[in-house]
């Protein structure tokens, strides 16, 4: 038997995955201000995400977008009891400083926001508070996980309301993954390191993953999740929840959607529920092709 | 061999961890179990066994109430709680949200979120009935306080972080911290609990 130590860590990164493994199975939504929060809480939100505005008006005002008023992300704090996640852009460490000391459950470094660094992202692992990043592929959450990320997400396309490039994102991850499994079956161990360095990973962190046949740590879709529908397709493809941003507040009726959309996640596999879900829930935000959109923010970060 | 259904409650939170540390615990015990996700009131009928994982409290009672599973999950003989799991089993609840409802199964006040955010979530090696381990408390609940019948497994300086209580034939284990992240000496204890409780 170990001996019996006092001796209290925080921040570790046990800590900061094992919030994440908390959120599996949920939905985690953009709020603007206490009245969406409460909402979203009511629905059954797992967690909100604190902002100023909603992916889509992000792209509708233009110009740099950067981290909420802490004032804001205070108010929202004190109307919810469930865990409240806030925004920096990428490489801004300042602004993730800034989150910490407004004690956010989780910091999403995204590339909603206008980036502040374009060779560097946040170096995560030196701060208390969890991290999550965007994905587009397995490279990508490999470099920022790497970074001390303790939950990714796909990039989608932000503030969209087409999920096309969240299930392209998911399905490219996936391929990654099956491709390190089965190198790993085969004993490849040559190629297995030629695909670390081609992802500029170390050989152990793709070694684990061929072994887990998994990320290490939890993986959501986000980005252009508009129905109850696109937030199963989601989860039937594998994620292990759901960010909403848009979807919900830019819907005509944001209480049905958001409560469809955490029903539908908590039963993804039951069509029949997904059906009772869906009905009746208004209009879903108005999305867009990808090819209409002027800024790619899924290109943003490296 | 002793069999046993165990059903899990799979409609959020770290249900993958129970899962493995009841896989683990199974191999030590010598006995075979049924593992069932739970999602609907019909999966709760068979269940020998409960266990309620950690999550947000509030999103698993909001979805466990529209799935009209309450009732149900109130017969189940044995039921094992973790963190929010802990908070679900309750009879009272300070700092509840607003409508917040629990199962009011075992006699303890719990303090949801009594840590602090998640700047404050720890982990440390504590002392339990059940042996040292290293424990991981995640934006965690306090108890605050125990009825007559409840028996405390672990203590944290003062603050009571798991306790057990039997009453009329059932069994109830609850805590503070996740024990199905670094050990499965609470899952196995909780198994052969449920065992002479069939």
């Amino acid at each position: 038997m170990k001996k019996p130590s006092s001796q209290v860590k925080t921040g570790t990164f046990k800590l900061k995955s094992g919030l994440a493994d908390m959120l599996k199975g949920g939905v985690i939504m953009d709020v603007v201000n206490a009245e969406h929060a409460k909402i979203a809480e009511d629905a059954g939100a797992v967690a909100v995400m604190a902002l100023e505005r909603v992916p889509s008006d992000i792209r509708a005002m233009g110009g740099v977008a950067r981290m909420s008023d802490p004032k804001m992300i205070k108010g929202i704090q004190s109307a919810v009891t469930i865990p409240v996640m806030a925004k920096c852009r990428i490489g801004h460490f300042v602004e993730a400083q800034v989150l910490e000391a407004l004690s956010v459950d989780f910091i999403d470094e995204s590339e909603v926001l206008t980036p502040a660094d374009e060779q560097f992202h946040i170096s995560k692992e030196n701060f208390t508070t969890p991290f999550v990043c965007g994905a587009r592929d397995l490279g990508e959450a490999l470099r920022r996980i790497s970074e001390g990320a303790a939950m990714i997400r796909t990039k989608g396309e932000a503030g969209s309301g087409n999920i096309v490039e969240a299930v392209r994102h998911i399905r490219t991850m996936q391929s990654g993954i099956a491709e390190l499994v089965d190198l790993l079956e085969k004993k490849n161990t040559k190629k297995l390191q030629m695909l670390a360095r081609e992802y500029r990973v170390s050989y152990e962190l793709v070694l684990k993953v061929a072994k887990l046949g998994r990320l290490p740590v939890v993986n959501f879709a986000a980005g252009g999740i508009a129905t109850p529908a696109d937030a199963a397709l989601c989860m039937q493809l594998g994620v292990d929840g759901v960010f909403v941003g848009s979807g919900i507040f830019k819907s005509s009726n944001p209480k049905k959607t958001a409560r469809a959309i955490v029903d539908s996640v908590a039963h993804f596999n039951d069509a029949k529920k997904i059906a009772l879900a869906s009905e009746d829930v208004g209009e879903a935000m108005k999305g867009q092709e990808i090819s209409a959109l002027q800024t790619r923010l899924a290109s943003r970060g490296i | 061999m002793q069999s046993l259904t165990v059903g899990v409650l799979a409609l959020h939170g770290d249900v993958r961890e129970h899962v493995e540390a009841i896989n683990e615990a199974v191999v030590n015990l010598k006995i075979s179990v049924i593992v069932v996700l739970v999602r609907t009131a019909g999966d709760l009928e068979t269940l020998d066994a409960l266990i309620i994982p950690g999550g947000e409290s509030t999103t698993l009672q909001k979805l466990c109430e529209r799935e009209g599973m309450f009732q149900k999950m109130k017969k189940v003989k044995n039921i094992f709680g973790t963190c929010a799991g802990a908070i679900l089993l309750a009879k009272e609840v300070l700092h509840a949200s607003e409508g917040q409802k629990t199962l009011e199964l075992v006699d303890i006040e719990v303090d949801r979120n009594a840590y602090g955010r998640q700047n404050e979530s720890f982990e440390k090696v504590i002392k339990t009935e059940l042996g040292s381990m290293n424990a991981v408390f995640i934006r965690a609940p306090k108890i605050t306080r125990v009825g007559k019948g409840v028996k405390v497994l672990a203590r944290n300086g003062a603050e009571i972080i798991a306790c057990e209580e039997r009453v009329g034939g059932r069994y109830y284990l609850a805590t503070c911290f996740h024990p199905e992240y670094t050990s499965s000496t609470f899952h196995k204890y909780f198994l052969k609990e449920a065992l002479r409780k069939r």
